[in-house]
């Protein structure tokens, strides 16, 4: 559409800043609806989990979730937002066939957070992103519209997620780019799953953005026309979605025209954010006091109680382990992405003594397998106190780390610890002076054309022969020693 | 009266029960005659929308099997109670008088069908409304008109007309209807019995297919104050399923109601009286005051500045709310659908076949006072206005223990008189609404009669959770007056 090339256009993108603002729903890990006692189980057959409540049959009332309420002033506590001790729900009306009953519940003008923030990384420094407020509501259900037989005229509506309870939270538009974006999802994630209040699965729907974009040359004090890009369920379609909608939009002015107020969605095939709906047609929703709640009166004695409940946030756990265990910056992030993780580093070094040495293994190793295997923390096979053990032999030099890293592939499948495997499987270091002599002896036995040589006076064939001693012993010849063992040897013959 | 073999149907439901509990009847014997009295004048009436025989009897022998295994049968054994067609009946047609829920069957039984249930009541035909509750004469019904017992070319009342019509007519000794801005209260006064609007909160509503949420209680109507306090005790008390009722609802004792009304303090707002009041009503409420006076009551002016706007008030906060409430009937689900060419057009053609004049009427009204726009001007001001006319109440309750005023400005009017007039229609209105806005409970009561033969009710209003009080006063009056006792023509020509 636009008449400006890529190469112009990227030499515009210095002239404009990008504004971005995310509205995230996330689902809460409550077993039950927000307002029935339906389960809110993922993936079972279509409309399994649904009684008159959630299916919005005549006469039925909503009643209110505690343990929703309770979760949303844990996120609202720990983003440092104000908890409102007065908030209100309100009916959001609108006509879908997966909106039971012709309006959503969720929450208008009295909202139960407002404000706080959350710090992301922009480059190598941190940012901090204001939050405008958290509020909560219910998702609708699901429109599943299958091709094939069923003709492309028919359209089933699963209710299965009908009342499932959401926290929608809302940021200022403080972002600046797609990787400041991301970076915000990924520590909102982390931290709805430190509170144990959201699973994080984003495939399955359980935290969604949507992302309102625009643009203003840098430098402007007024905000350009903004765009929303609706149901971004990825981090990567977070990241290009936004990139995607930035450069569009610049190239858009760059060549004359101007930015329209509208909904997009991300096209996932084609890589492009289409228009879903202009704003011209949107629908006034009629927001107002939901009846049939009262408001959702708290006691500021009861929000402190749930404050005091509050784990060990990230940032927190991460300042812990660089005081605690003089580990690197880098580390403690890489090390607290969960809390498991981080209690995991923590049981390994009570045991290995070696913090650094410990973190290397993790950030390395272990995410290795993990990431190979497709693992948790919590699923990944070796016991922290086995990996202990084992990083504490390396540490101490009982065996070396290329002995360790074959040491650790056994573990991975058996269970025993380490010490047992090294004796198992012949992994123990050789350094006695009578083993490693003999050692010597074979290599140069086995070798007479270098030891030759080397005899009469080439000495860089001596680096050939310690290899060599370093092969046939698997690499169990301890370093320095077998090579005054090589050297007596070779003394011997000449 | 309760020898057996003597027709049940003028008895009171308190005397029902009592033979049932005392085995001197059965519950199917009970509810056989009620039915087969029912069968003799229902169409003419057209009290009903439906009525199964066999459903009915075999909620009738369940309590007889009760009694049978020596468990106690409740407060109501044995007692029909009709049940206005908007509150919900497990595998029962549930229609609010509306073709969109045509052929609807509820999967579960509302709070107060449970709650009838185990006061050993059998829950008996679903009687005929005003769609959706919304009307004042049982005239927007999609399925039948209803008539008043008292003159057949007369409307009942509304929305609750069916409900109170067939107590009226002696086809069941109770029934339960619903009220919103006086659905309960115009149709007992029109049709000459007994109609309570519960305090807001005092009865859930769980089962009740919502008007609008925030005035919407499940009444009783019957003939007596003493059976209307049986039917209120059964249904009164907070549920878990309905976040608005309150647990301050207190069942009302029935010997309360016998101790007269010495030392009672009445408020009587004057100024509400001044205008556009029957000459006929006028005169059957002050001759109730002074009864009351000469039986120790003091009698005492209030002011109640705000009710003038009550009118305007409610048909901006009921449609709104309605607007709303009315928007799951959209042909996906249940009800009827009307096909379309795509979605939207499914939609027209669902809802606006589906709803009768007066609701899409009002639904329009709502949407229009929720707009974008007009929330603030409307709605938002609405709500303010509510809230002075309740503070206006609890001023007036303040120094006093109940309220006396009419319930509506006029006796029943004839059917199709104010069809093309809603404004008209609204204005009936006029004396119910303040007290539903408020949300404090207001009971009907027949008071007297007009030189033509037409019931006249008036209307007790008290303090919030004392339904007792208000029943009292009624008791009082009943006992003294033969308005109560005196039954319509056709009933008493079916009895005989």
């Amino acid at each position: 559409m636009s008449a400006i090339s890529p190469a112009a256009v990227s030499e515009a993108r210095a002239r404009y800043e990008p504004v971005i603002g995310l509205e995230v729903h996330a689902q809460l890990k409550t077993r039950s609806k927000i307002f029935c006692g339906c389960s809110t189980k993922f993936g079972a057959a279509p409309n399994t989990q649904v009684c008159p409540v959630c299916l919005g049959l005549p006469g039925v009332l909503p009643v209110l979730n505690a343990r929703a309420v309770e979760d949303a002033v844990m996120v609202g506590i720990a983003v440092g937002a104000t908890i409102a001790t007065r908030s209100v729900f309100a009916r959001k009306n609108y006509f879908y066939p997966d909106l039971p009953k012709g309006y959503q519940i969720s929450q208008y003008d009295r909202p139960l957070c407002e404000g706080g923030s959350i710090d992301i990384r922009s480059g190598e420094a941190w940012k901090r992103i204001g939050l405008v407020r958290i509020h909560l509501e219910e998702d609708a259900g699901k429109s599943l519209h299958p091709e094939g037989k069923e003709g492309v005229d028919t359209t089933r509506v699963d209710l299965n997620r009908a009342g499932v309870p959401l926290i929608e939270i809302v940021s200022q538009p403080d972002i600046r780019s797609g990787e400041e974006a991301t970076d915000y999802m990924a520590r909102l994630r982390q931290l709805l799953i430190y509170l144990d209040v959201c699973d994080g699965n984003m495939e399955e729907g359980s935290l969604r953005c949507d992302a309102n974009v625009s643009v203003r040359p840098v430098g402007s004090p007024t905000f350009g026309t903004k765009t929303e890009i609706k149901n971004l369920n990825s981090f990567r379609y977070v990241d290009r979605a936004i990139a995607f909608e930035i450069e569009r939009q610049i190239a858009l002015i760059e060549s004359g025209g101007r930015v329209v107020q509208e909904t997009l969605l991300w096209n996932v095939e084609r890589g492009v954010a289409e228009a879903m709906r202009s704003k011209e047609e949107a629908h006034d929703y009629r927001y107002f006091p939901e009846p049939d709640l009262l408001p959702l009166d708290l006691e500021p004695a009861w929000i402190d109680s749930v404050g005091s409940r509050l784990p060990e946030l990230p940032h927190a756990l991460r300042e812990r382990l660089v005081r605690a265990h003089g580990i690197p910056e880098y580390d403690a992030e890489v090390l607290t992405e969960t809390r498991a993780l981080a209690s995991y580093y923590e049981e390994v070094v009570k045991r290995s003594e070696q913090p650094k040495l410990t973190s290397n293994w993790i950030m390395t190793e272990v995410n290795a397998v993990r990431n190979k295997m497709g693992l948790s923390i919590e699923e990944f096979p070796i016991h922290a106190d086995r990996l202990g053990a084992l990083v504490r032999m390396i540490g101490d030099g009982t065996i070396s780390g290329k002995i360790g890293k074959q040491v650790f592939e056994h573990m991975v499948k058996d269970p025993a610890p380490p010490d047992e495997i090294v004796k198992r499987h012949g992994l123990l270091p050789i350094d006695d002076d009578a083993s490693l002599l003999a050692l010597a002896r074979e290599v140069i036995a086995a070798n007479p054309g270098p030891a030759g040589e080397f005899r009469a006076g080439k000495e860089k064939t001596f680096g050939f022969l310690v290899g060599q001693a370093m092969k046939r012993s698997g690499g169990r010849a301890h370093p320095e020693k077998i090579q005054a063992a090589l050297k007596a040897a070779l003394a011997e013959g000449a | 009266m309760s020898a057996p073999g003597v027709d049940p149907t003028l008895e009171t439901a308190e005397s029902l029960a009592r033979s049932v509990r005392e085995r001197s009847r059965t519950a199917s014997e009970v509810v056989r005659a009620f039915l087969d009295r029912a069968d003799r004048t229902a169409e003419r009436l057209g009290t009903y929308l439906h009525r199964d025989r066999d459903w009915i009897l075999a909620a009738a022998a369940a309590v007889d099997a009760r009694i049978a295994r020596g468990d106690d049968p409740g407060p109501l054994a044995g007692v029909p109670v009709a049940i206005k067609d908007n509150i919900c009946v497990h595998g029962v047609p549930t229609t609010c008088g509306s073709r969109i829920l045509e052929g609807y069957r509820p999967p579960y039984d509302a709070h107060v069908i449970e709650r009838l249930r185990a006061a050993g009541a059998v829950p008996f035909g679903k009687t005929n409304c005003d769609e959706f509750a919304m009307g004042s004469s049982t005239e927007n019904s999609a399925y039948a008109i209803t008539r008043n017992p008292w003159d057949l070319e007369r409307v009942p009342g509304g929305s609750s007309g069916g409900s109170a019509a067939t107590v009226a007519a002696r086809e069941a000794p109770l029934a339960l209807g619903s009220d919103t801005g006086g659905s309960v209260r115009q149709p007992a006064a029109f049709c000459g019995v007994m109609g309570l609007k519960p305090t807001y909160g005092a009865v859930s509503r769980y089962g009740l297919v919502a008007f609008a949420s925030s005035l919407d209680q499940i009444g009783p109507i019957a003939t007596t104050a003493r059976d209307t306090a049986l039917l209120f005790n059964a249904i009164a008390g907070a549920d878990a399923r309905d976040m608005t009722s309150r647990p301050e609802a207190r069942p009302v004792p029935l010997d309360d109601l016998e101790k007269g009304v010495r030392g009672l303090r009445i408020g009587v707002p004057r100024a509400l009286l001044a205008e556009g009041l029957d000459p006929e009503i006028r005169a059957v409420f002050d001759q109730v005051a002074a009864f009351l006076q000469k039986e120790g009551a003091s009698s005492r002016d209030v002011a109640l500045p705000h009710a003038k706007h009550a009118i305007a008030t409610y048909y901006l906060i009921a449609p709104a709310e309605a607007s709303s409430n009315l928007a799951r009937y959209d042909g996906v689900r249940y009800g009827s659908r009307v096909p379309g060419r795509d979605l939207r057009s499914m939609y027209e053609n669902t809802r606006g076949q589906g709803f009768g004049r007066e609701v899409t009427r009002r639904i329009l009204l709502g949407t229009y006072a929720l707009s974008a726009g007009y929330y603030d001007a409307y709605y938002l001001r609405a709500q303010k206005v509510r809230t002075l006319i309740r503070r206006d109440f609890i001023e007036a309750l303040n120094g006093t223990d109940a309220l006396l005023l009419p319930v509506t400005p006029t006796p029943p009017f004839a059917i199709g008189e104010k069809t093309d007039d809603p404004l008209a229609m609204y204005l009936n209105d006029i004396y119910s609404i303040p007290a539903s806005l408020a949300g404090v409970p207001a009971l009907s009561f027949p008071a007297g009669f007009t030189k033509a033969g037409l019931p006249i009710g008036l209307q007790l209003v008290g303090k919030p959770f004392d339904e007792g009080t208000l029943l009292r006063i009624a008791r009082a009056w009943e006992s003294a007056s033969d308005a109560a006792r005196r039954v319509p023509p056709i009933a008493m020509e079916a009895a005989a």
